[in-house]
């Protein structure tokens, strides 16, 4: 059973990054992006990551695409879609070369699995790894002064002089 | 055929390749941009793979795609700011034509 929905998922991932790729039109190529987005969500419930399958859902779906699709409508009148550009055989030749090295490095090293069930649910104990005191909280407040300061940039790029 | 960590792994690749794929060949910023998001979502498998199948007690991969996601977000806003300030100025997203730091 979750062996279909795997290879169901993946089915669908594969078709819709190539075709975020392949696609000139650019606000369909969005749209498959946000379908992209959609399918890694359900992919982290497969991985029993439900917390994170949620934030997925809310960062990217909702805000990330959101950004994109606006981006997409600001700058959509002069540019009628995403013609490949003049490195596009070696832009093929390199993705190829490290996609089979990477192939090849995953399939032959041998991963030393644990057998154990994974934990869950989880937001809890992410809660508590991320906030205890030998967790990841100057990591935490680090992150909250990089969002600060990309708001921050945004607005004053986008401000009108 | 049972899905282990090699399933997750070679697909993360995949997308990951289609992502570079298209942050060289494509000439559009904002399509770059989405390719470039398609790499951190790979990164991001890969990452909550390792922590389902080899510390599946720990959590720690997926706090580390966590941390992913808030650096992605915020390129996300700062890059397409960029883009449409350079859109601004030069009514084009063609990144052939952004040589302004080129002498």
């Amino acid at each position: 059973m979750s062996s279909i929905v795997f290879w169901l998922l993946a089915i669908i991932m594969v078709g819709a990054a190539l075709a975020v790729v392949v696609l000139r039109d650019v606000f369909r190529a969005a749209l498959s992006l946000v379908l992209l987005f959609l399918t890694i969500a359900i992919l982290y419930i497969t991985l029993y990551a439900d917390f994170l399958a949620v934030v997925q859902i809310l960062i990217y779906v909702g805000a990330i695409s959101i950004l994109i699709i606006v981006a997409v409508m600001l700058t959509r009148e002069v540019w009628h879609g995403s013609p490949p550009g003049k490195l596009r055989i070696p832009a093929l030749v390199v993705s190829v070369l490290l996609l089979g090295t990477m192939i090849f490095t995953v399939i032959s090293t041998k991963w030393e699995t644990s057998g154990e069930p994974p934990q869950q649910p989880t937001t809890a104990a992410i809660g508590t790894n991320l906030f205890s005191q030998g967790g990841f909280i100057l990591p935490v407040e680090i992150s909250a002064v990089l969002l600060l300061a990309a708001i921050l940039g945004a607005i004053v790029l986008m401000r009108e002089k | 055929m049972e899905v282990g960590l090699h399933h997750y792994l070679v697909l993360s690749a995949v997308l990951f390749c289609i992502g570079l794929y298209g942050v060289l060949a494509k000439r559009n910023a904002v399509v770059i941009l989405m390719c470039i998001e398609i790499m951190l979502n790979a990164a991001n498998i890969a990452l909550v793979a390792f922590s389902r199948y080899v510390v599946p007690l720990f959590l720690t991969g997926q706090i580390f795609a966590i941390f992913v996601i808030v650096v992605a977000a915020a390129e996300a806003a700062v890059g397409i700011a960029i883009i449409i300030t350079i859109y601004r100025n030069r009514q084009s997203v063609d990144v052939d034509k952004f040589d302004l730091m080129k002498w």
